[in-house]
């Protein structure tokens, strides 16, 4: 288990990090959002990625010397690099850049719908308002405004930290493309397929041992689900120790005390009763009734 | 026993082959795209996508095995993801783009656009009647490093000169138009999100781009080569004054979208807007392209007033025409 929380408290958590989108289906589908550290991350190798194209145009220019048609050429392609980098990768590559696809992140649309072009078009242009803009008058007012005075600098950089820091201030860590375009970026979901823990036993193995309703009906989900964790990593360090310490609280709190002087393997009695937990807790389920944990 | 009665271990063996089989070419078109997709494969996505769906409202209803619907959940978004990403190839959106989406966001626009061209025009009589007045206020329209030479001052020789300069050599041209363009475009993309904050912005820069226009006008007015001055700027300027509408036009959409939210609440409404608005820009910036060609390359050569008023013509014909026709059976 990798992004969707491999701990156990995976069941509480936060809920402003997830969304729902309805898919033209009619299935919700839930989605993670990115946070700002990737989001920083992924855009910053995409700069990187960006500048050293640029650079290796300046240098094109450089060799091209004195030939006008074709430095005008390279500035325009320049132009186009600045400008199109994001949109053309996006496009191509349906909602990831380099940078994006490096740290696992994905630009969807916000309301469930297809990516459109239009949309991965307007939050790229925003860009250069955005970030570009305003780092040149940071780093070279005079080359954007001749004879700028001092103060500019100052606005400029006040309004990068501003739109900089917006994503911090909404819950779903929009920028100003994003609210433009109508887009969100999440984390691209990747979860394993792992053993069903229901069916994992010995072939020759039925059950052992066997739970009266009222026994099974002491936990819930919660805890079938935390059951299910320990269970899927019961060849890891110390699992033993916590499978029999889980094994005695467990047949403490049923109510089915072990017997004097028979030896039971904990893991195989934990399987066992994940398995008829797992089925009366289904079971009732489809009846309508679900057992949300063991107070519920 | 408890383990073959479990309907959700049934459910999962019976329908984990097609899950995988979906991995297995999501996986291949977030590494190389839909093109890595053969025709069967490609037919066979949709069907998985909607199998993996239904899975997971059954997973959901049905099954306490956490990972199975974490899976399907993370399956599901990923298909949804490559059934529902972009479809439209680059080369596809461009062609729609020009021959239908950007002439009829224009048109409907219009309102936002008439108003964009009202500030332009307010501010190109303001400073032009001023400036007429009182040839001194010039300066307070065009700082004197900006104006290269045309002020109030220069003898009528010289502002002659300016509009019929040969001396620029015409290997230099090229680049100059290229950075004229990307001046320009910048400036647009400026008016265009400053819509963001309010619209105030652009009206102020639309209205200081007419201040500019007027005070310079009014300078060669006075010396009498108002034709000259006219017949210089409009080639490109109908271009390039459209477009700069264009993106003002767009940046108060934006403000519009973000006012008067409407039914759908400020942030869906701004969504909206901003598509609107980000078509104009777009397709506005690919006429600052042009407006660059044509001042860089075709001003410094063509010396004939009466061909300049001409193209001037010709230019305005042409995206009136475009603009009232262009995509109009479509859709």
């Amino acid at each position: 288990m990798s992004a969707a929380g491999g701990r156990t408290t995976a069941l509480h958590e936060p809920t402003g990090e997830r969304i729902e989108r309805t898919t033209p289906e009619g299935i919700p589908v839930r989605f993670q959002i990115a946070t700002g550290g990737d989001r920083v991350g992924a855009f910053l190798v995409d700069f990187v990625l960006m500048m050293l194209s640029l650079l290796a145009l300046g240098l094109l220019v450089q060799l091209a010397g004195g030939g006008a048609w074709l430095q005008a050429l390279l500035m325009l392609l320049a132009f186009v690099v600045q400008h199109g980098y994001f949109i053309w990768f996006e496009l191509r590559w349906q909602g990831a850049t380099p940078g994006k696809r490096r740290l696992g992140l994905r630009v969807i649309d916000g309301r469930g719908g297809a990516l459109g072009a239009d949309a991965v078009v307007v939050r790229n242009l925003t860009r250069t308002l955005e970030f570009f803009l305003p780092l040149g008058v940071v780093l070279a007012p005079e080359a954007i405004w001749p004879g700028s005075p001092p103060w500019v600098r100052g606005v400029a950089s006040l309004w990068v930290l501003i739109v900089a820091l917006l994503p911090l201030f909404n819950r779903h860590r929009l920028r100003v493309g994003d609210l433009l375009g109508g887009t969100l970026v999440v984390v691209a979901p990747k979860t394993v397929l792992l053993a069903d823990q229901g069916a994992v036993r010995a072939p020759k193995a039925a059950a052992t041992f066997t739970f009266t309703d009222a026994q099974l009906d002491v936990y819930g989900i919660y805890e079938l689900q935390v059951l299910e964790e320990l269970l899927r990593h019961s060849d890891g360090r110390d699992a033993h120790q916590k499978l029999g310490a889980v094994y005695r609280k467990i047949r403490a709190k049923i109510g089915n005390p072990p017997l004097k002087g028979v030896v039971v393997e904990p893991e195989r009695y934990l399987r066992d009763f994940y398995a008829a937990l797992r089925a009366r807790l289904e079971g009732r389920m489809l009846l309508g009734k679900r057992k949300a944990d063991k107070h519920g | 026993m408890a383990a073959l009665r479990l309907r959700s271990v049934e459910f999962r063996r019976e329908r984990q082959a097609s899950w995988r089989e979906l991995e297995k070419l999501v996986e291949r078109v977030e590494k190389r795209g839909m093109t890595a997709l053969g025709a069967e494969e490609l037919s066979r996505l949709p069907i998985l996508y909607r199998e993996a769906l239904s899975s997971l409202g059954v997973a959901r209803a049905i099954s306490l095995d956490r990972n199975v619907v974490e899976y399907l959940e993370s399956l599901a978004g990923r298909a949804f993801l490559c059934v529902y990403g972009t479809k439209t190839r680059p080369w596809h959106a461009l062609r729609d783009f020009f021959a239908g989406r950007f002439p009829a966001a224009v048109r409907r626009a219009r309102w936002a656009l008439l108003l964009a061209a009202a500030f332009l025009v307010l501010g190109t009589l303001t400073a032009f009647a001023l400036t007429l007045d009182d040839p001194d206020r010039f300066y307070a329209f065009i700082p004197e490093e900006m104006a290269q030479g045309r002020t109030p001052t220069t003898p009528r020789e010289e502002l002659r000169d300016a509009l019929y300069d040969e001396e620029r050599a015409a290997d230099r041209l090229a680049a100059f138009s290229s950075l004229l363009f990307t001046h320009n475009s910048r400036v647009g993309l400026l008016a265009f999100g400053l819509g963001f904050l309010a619209g105030l912005p652009s009206f102020l820069l639309l209205f200081w781009n007419g201040l500019t226009l007027g005070a310079l006008a009014a300078v060669f007015h006075r010396s009498g080569l108002s034709p000259d001055l006219w017949g210089w700027l409009l080639p490109h300027g109908v271009t390039e004054l459209l477009a700069v509408v264009l993106c003002g036009g767009a940046g108060l959409l934006l403000a519009r979208g973000l006012i008067f939210p409407g039914l759908h609440g400020r942030r869906a409404s701004l969504a909206v807007a901003g598509r609107e608005a980000g078509l104009i820009v777009v397709g506005a910036v690919c006429m600052l392209l042009l407006a660059g060609l044509i001042e860089g390359i075709f001003r410094q050569t063509v010396l004939d007033i009466v061909v300049r008023y001409g193209v001037a013509l010709a230019t305005l014909l042409f995206w009136a025409a475009y603009f009232a026709r262009a995509g109009r059976g479509r859709r």
